[in-house]
């Protein structure tokens, strides 16, 4: 079995009045292996992009504990430990079109970064880095001089590709990379960090609410819904077998490319199911998590 | 077959910009009958939304140019109408659903008064009749509590709630066309179910055209039953979704229905790409727009533009391909044996 690169445990990340917080995740537990693609689906305010956000310190997180690579990453206080995380671990954005400076050249926009970290010597091998890495993503070297607005929405994201790979990282967060684009254009980009993925052995924490696109790209996915993980396993085996009244309502919704079977497809609603205090996570086949309590589960099953 | 309600000949749709002359719609045809969905597939600048919204004269002059064609709706050409003439055909006969639900509605309004105005517009009715349709409009898009959210305001509503709203002002004078831009494209998969059904409801009931803007496939397969689709400002491929779907022709759409990963059949083999992007419509190629991304593309797409095919009674397609003289090329085998498998299920009756 492969190394855990990323451990969560327990992650709790609140924001609003100390009294009666907003509980965007609220105490949520995962793994992230080395060199595979962890699926993180579920709808626009279940609290997805807030765990992507909390992994890579954007925010303080309100409770529980990150492991990245063993060592907790709220302990690093100095700026080299915190330095050195941030090499290890990127993100790329949703919005291809906000998340580049338009008054910076594509090249300044990727070097930004070895510049900070001063991982270049000369002036030579920093335009070497920016051509390779351009080059890596699909682009050309001349692209380095050209500004943001003069790029399509695939090109930009691919700029935004080749930023967070600048520092040789092991672990990317992808927060709805694709979602912004054409259908055409999401192919050629999912094609693309499948393809640095098996190059350069990277790991992704792969955000998302298109769950064929997940399904495609993902190793494993996990299910949130409501700031709570319901449920986690090997992608085929989410999509085959659902166990959470929640994931199955989410499958049955999403269309295919089928009309025969479109027609007479019929929806499953998801009512809403309180849970107590006894809820937890059951491995109910192995490797195939589902949150809830014992008669849940057992009347899911 | 139900009667013809809309037909659109050869429109073409310019815009005049700093650059140069971009020609968005190039000459696009086609019809649709009463009852009937038509959707409009294609990607970013492909020309769909500037044709949906020529439909309503909603393109503004300048920059924008009818540069030739025909509009008839019911049988009389929309284009030569005044803005005057065309205010009474706008909501009253052919409506429109935008994308952004929360751009679509104004803030600082209440939702009860957004829909009521429309009644009053184009309808010789009260104050208070007005009010109890709005509500009943309410209710019929599938909002509860009718009574209470007439008088709240757009930020009181969820984003499902608000498309429900921006039908309901759709419906509110009883529009024959429904013309809805990307309605779901906002919205989580879930939700956008919820609306789809909603939306084939209504049309059951009223009898309703639809016409319908969007780039997702799977959305296209639930709700069409015609499809157009449209490359660099033409239709590139027309016929009913069963033909789209099981059997396509143009190598575009072939590269569409090959770019969606399958979720039911368990291939991990590398996602079909369309290479390089759309053509710059200031100084559209000679010949097939689309011959520079085909890998199938004939030494004649670089010379001659091609004419529409015809497949069967009810399916064209725009490509070289078609041509008696073609070499023969089949859909390629990742999409055949998709299509194959799909029929399969469909045959067995699913699972």
């Amino acid at each position: 079995m492969a190394n855990k690169l990323l451990e969560v445990k327990n992650l709790k990340q609140y924001f609003g009045s100390q009294t009666n917080p907003i509980k965007a995740v609220d105490g949520i537990s995962f793994d992230v292996y080395e060199g595979e693609t962890l699926g993180l689906v579920g709808e626009s305010g279940c609290g997805k992009s807030t765990t992507g956000r909390s992994i890579i310190r954007l925010y303080d997180i309100t409770g529980g504990e990150i492991l990245f690579k063993g060592k907790d990453i709220n302990a690093a206080k100095s700026r080299k430990e915190v330095k050195e995380f941030n090499r290890e671990m990127q993100m790329i954005f949703q919005d291809p079109y906000a998340s580049l400076n338009p008054r910076m050249t594509a090249g300044e926009i990727i070097s930004e970064a070895f510049e900070i970290h001063g991982l270049y010597k000369n002036k030579k091998e920093r335009q070497d880095r920016i051509g390779t890495l351009l080059e890596a993503v699909g682009l050309n070297r001349e692209h380095a001089n050209r500004y943001a607005h003069e790029f399509s929405g695939g090109q930009r994201q691919r700029i935004g590709i080749a930023r967070a790979l600048s520092l040789n990282p092991s672990f990317i967060i992808a927060d709805e990379p694709i979602s912004a684009l054409d259908v055409s254009i999401q192919a050629q980009v999912v094609n693309l960090l499948k393809k640095l993925q098996r190059e350069r052995n990277l790991t992704y924490l792969f955000i998302a609410h298109d769950l064929s696109m997940v399904k495609y790209i993902s190793d494993r996915i996990a299910v949130m819904y409501r700031g709570k993980i319901v449920e986690l396993g090997e992608a085929d085996e989410i999509y085959n077998n659902p166990i959470h009244p929640y994931t199955k309502s989410l499958l049955s919704a999403v269309p295919l490319p089928d009309p025969l079977s479109e027609r007479t497809r019929t929806r499953i609603p998801y009512e809403h199911e309180e849970v107590d205090e006894t809820a937890s996570v059951y491995e109910v086949t192995p490797k195939h998590f589902v949150y809830g309590t014992d008669a849940q589960i057992k009347k899911w099953k | 077959m139900s009667k013809k309600l809309l037909e659109v000949n050869d429109l073409k749709v310019n815009f005049k910009t700093y650059a140069g002359v971009v020609q968005a719609v190039r000459g696009v045809s086609f019809d649709l009958h009463e009852g009937e969905t038509l959707a409009i597939v294609g990607e970013s600048g492909s020309g769909k939304s500037v044709t949906s919204n020529a439909l309503m004269k909603l393109i503004p002059q300048p920059p924008g140019i009818y540069a030739g064609g025909e509009i008839l709706f019911e049988g009389k050409d929309i284009l030569p109408l005044t803005e005057k003439e065309m205010s009474k055909v706008r909501g009253n006969d052919i409506a429109m659903i935008f994308q952004d639900p929360m751009t679509a509605l104004n803030p600082t309004m209440r939702v009860g008064y957004q829909i009521t105005e429309v009644i009053l517009k184009h309808k010789k009715i009260s104050k208070q009749e007005a009010k109890e349709r709005a509500i009943e409009l309410l209710r019929q898009v599938g909002i509860p509590m009718p009574e209470r959210r007439f008088r709240q305001y757009p930020h009181e509503f969820s984003g499902g709630m608000r498309q429900r709203v921006v039908i309901a002002i759709a419906l509110a004078a009883d529009p024959k066309l429904l013309i809805a831009d990307e309605p779901t494209t906002a919205l989580d998969v879930t939700i956008q179910a919820q609306i789809l059904d909603l939306m084939k409801e209504i049309q059951k009931e009223r009898n309703t055209s639809i016409i319908f803007i969007t780039h997702d496939l799977g959305v296209v397969a639930n709700i069409a039953d015609r499809v157009a689709v449209m490359y660099a400002g033409q239709i590139v491929e027309y016929g009913t979704v069963n033909e789209i779907f099981y059997n396509p022709r143009h190598p575009y759409t072939w590269g569409l229905l090959g770019s969606m990963p399958d979720l039911k059949n368990n291939v991990q083999e590398e996602l079909r790409t369309i290479p390089g992007s759309p053509p710059n419509l200031i100084n559209p190629p000679i010949g097939d727009a689309f011959a520079p991304r085909n890998e199938y593309a004939l030494a004649i797409d670089y010379e001659k533009e091609p004419p529409m095919f015809k497949v069967s009674d009810t399916h064209y397609a725009k490509t070289w391909l078609l041509h008696p003289n073609a070499p023969k090329i089949e859909i390629p085998s990742a999409i055949q044996q998709r299509i194959e498998g799909y029929l399969k299920e469909a045959e067995t009756g699913g699972k």
